[in-house]
């Protein structure tokens, strides 16, 4: 009799057990295979020499010291990490600056607002490979709409994307007009969970404006504020498909342009012309691009969510 | 005082336009230019149309593997977020509602594929691919792209699930329900607005995505419309109004979603960052 309801319960119990396994094991066979394999094998193969797909010598740390000291690696190592420097200040500032003051903007609810919002994320929905053509095309020298417009108030303009000092700039602003909805959308959310009260007794404590933004919502918005900061900068250090559209794979002109991303998948896997993959620098190059955005952005989370707590 | 408030707010409604303008203009030249010959285009770049002739447009239709391409799009991303929504909501259910060990553990393990760029992975993923035989194919893209879904999916599914009143399953339990029917007939149906927006957040980086087709297909049938869009750019780069018309027509379907669908766009991609 008991043993007879022990067995059953055993055998509720295992039922259970494997009804759970049931439910977890598409999930995490997928999960293995696709993000666990891969990702420990990324580190082992930055060890080894390449004979074409497969890895073959065992050579320590070779592939990360030529990267990063021997020419002519180290010269477009260098060159690229300054450049998504140089996107990632240049989109803090232009592109979340503005994401802010639309936000702020937005939060008065004037007439038009949600109408404005779902305008400034339209964009957002777009892949990077339109918008970059879309731009592209606007930024050509002779036949663009940029110049265009530039010429009817009498202003030459300039071939953006073919002159070294401007085509960095021209890719940024086009990332800038993208993107700029998103940033906008997640600093709004922050500051509708600003309680109205708040806003109310500042309002008639007679703050104006600029007083309210910069002493209220600003430091209350902070934790929207980490959230834009860190995936700006994982974006700015992963950033491919603009360049790629825009500039080519070599960063042109002149390797102007050229990005950790671009390089990164120039070395790999070989670029047009020469068509050569190189598994083994490819990989010390995603080690340490890995390696340098988890890094940063855990120091830069430990900062921002002391800040946080702070206001 | 009043007077000054309703000045300002005057001026902040006109930036707001500019600003509307800026943002809406070029796809609104986008769209226009599609209509125009080379001529036209260059003549007056600001025009309306001579005529809404579909000429280019007919052309990008007939003459390139556009549909094809569209196809392929439309095919890899429905499979990816139709799979990564029901695995995902299964390991959630598991997760959310029982008690087991390691329960803790498996869900760190997701988790912890929000926090790494796949494509930084991209070589041994590539190898193994090959291994398996799933270079240049569509599984393997679909296979990719559910990987890096689920963490997500997981992610929201769990956080969801896990607000739903225990007394829903413990009554079905006692009627007699299996603990399938449970999770089918009485618990799913109200997460569907979570699966909503862990669709969403998935389809749109999906649909949109070219790295990972740029690297793993080949074969001129098997590419997708970002991927396609960069051949075509590259064949037809005298024709600028069959250019524009390819990008319109690639741009045409996700935008007319987002207009119906703005509300449940802007939640769900925005959402997966503030959580």
């Amino acid at each position: 009799m008991t043993t007879d309801r022990l067995r059953r319960a055993a055998l509720a119990r295992r039922k259970r057990s494997l009804w759970i396994a049931v439910l977890l094991a598409p999930g995490l066979i997928v999960m293995g295979l696709f993000v666990a394999a891969p990702l420990l094998s990324a580190f082992r193969y930055a060890f080894y020499s390449f004979h074409g797909l497969a890895p073959a010598d065992f050579i320590g740390l070779r592939n990360f010291t030529e990267v990063l000291t021997e020419a002519p690696f180290a010269d477009w190592t260098w060159r690229a990490l300054r450049h998504n420097g140089v996107v990632f200040a240049a989109l803090m500032v232009a592109q979340n600056g503005l994401a802010f003051l639309i936000a702020f903007v937005l939060l008065k609810a004037l007439p038009g607002h949600r109408l404005h919002q779902v305008i400034v994320f339209l964009p957002v929905v777009l892949s990077a490979v339109i918008v970059g053509f879309l731009w592209k095309l606007f930024l050509h020298p002779l036949f663009g709409l940029v110049n265009a417009a530039l010429a009817l108030v009498g202003v030459q303009g300039l071939p953006w994307l073919g002159d070294e000092r401007t085509a960095l700039g021209a890719i940024i602003f086009t990332n800038a007009w993208h993107w700029v909805g998103f940033p906008a959308l997640i600093f709004l959310a922050g500051m509708q969970r600003i309680s109205k009260e708040t806003l109310e007794a500042a309002r008639i404590d007679g703050a104006g404006d600029w007083r309210l933004m910069t002493g209220i919502i600003w430091p209350l918005v902070a934790p929207a504020t980490t959230i834009v900061f860190i995936l700006t900068f994982i974006g700015s250090f992963n950033w491919f498909e603009l360049p790629y559209v825009m500039a080519g794979l070599n960063g042109s002109p002149g390797g102007a342009t050229d990005v950790l991303g671009l390089y990164f998948y120039r070395t790999a896997f070989g670029n047009v012309t020469s068509g050569l993959q190189d598994f083994g620098h490819g990989s010390a190059l995603a080690v340490l691009m890995f390696l340098f955005i988890a890094i940063v952005s855990g120091l830069a989370l430990r900062v921002l969510r002391r800040r946080e707590i702070q206001v | 005082m009043q007077h000054g408030e309703r000045l300002k707010n005057g001026l902040i409604q006109f930036l707001l336009i500019v600003n509307a303008f800026i943002m809406l203009y070029p796809l609104v030249v986008m769209v226009l230019s599609a209509f125009k010959t080379n001529a036209e285009l260059f003549a007056s770049p600001f025009a309306l149309p001579e005529s809404f002739s579909l000429a280019n447009a007919g052309r990008v239709w007939s003459e390139t593997n556009f549909v094809r391409y569209l196809l392929n799009s439309v095919t890899i991303t429905a499979v990816s977020v139709v799979v990564i929504v029901v695995f995902g909501t299964m390991a959630a259910y598991a997760i959310a509602r029982y008690r087991f060990r390691l329960s803790g553990a498996v869900f760190m393990f997701f988790l912890s594929g929000l926090m790494v760029p796949l494509k930084l992975a991209i070589i041994p993923l590539f190898i193994q691919l090959d291994l398996l035989g799933l270079i240049d194919t569509r599984l393997g893209l679909v296979l990719v792209y559910v990987a890096m879904g689920l963490p997500s999916a997981v992610f929201i599914m769990t956080g969801f699930l896990r607000t739903l009143p225990g007394e829903l399953e413990e009554s079905a339990r006692i009627e007699g329900a299996s603990e399938l029917r449970t999770m089918l007939q009485v618990m799913l149906p109200l997460a569907r607005p979570a699966m909503v927006i862990a669709a969403i957040q998935n389809a749109v980086p999906i649909w949109n995505d070219f790295f990972f087709p740029l690297v793993f297909i080949s074969t001129d049938r098997l590419k997708t419309l970002p991927q396609g869009l960069t051949v075509f750019m590259g064949e037809y780069n005298t024709d600028w109004g069959v250019l524009f018309a390819g990008l319109t027509l690639s741009a045409l379907p996700i935008t007319l979603v987002y207009i119906v669908l703005s509300r449940q766009f802007i939640a769900g991609l925005t959402q997966g960052a503030i959580k």
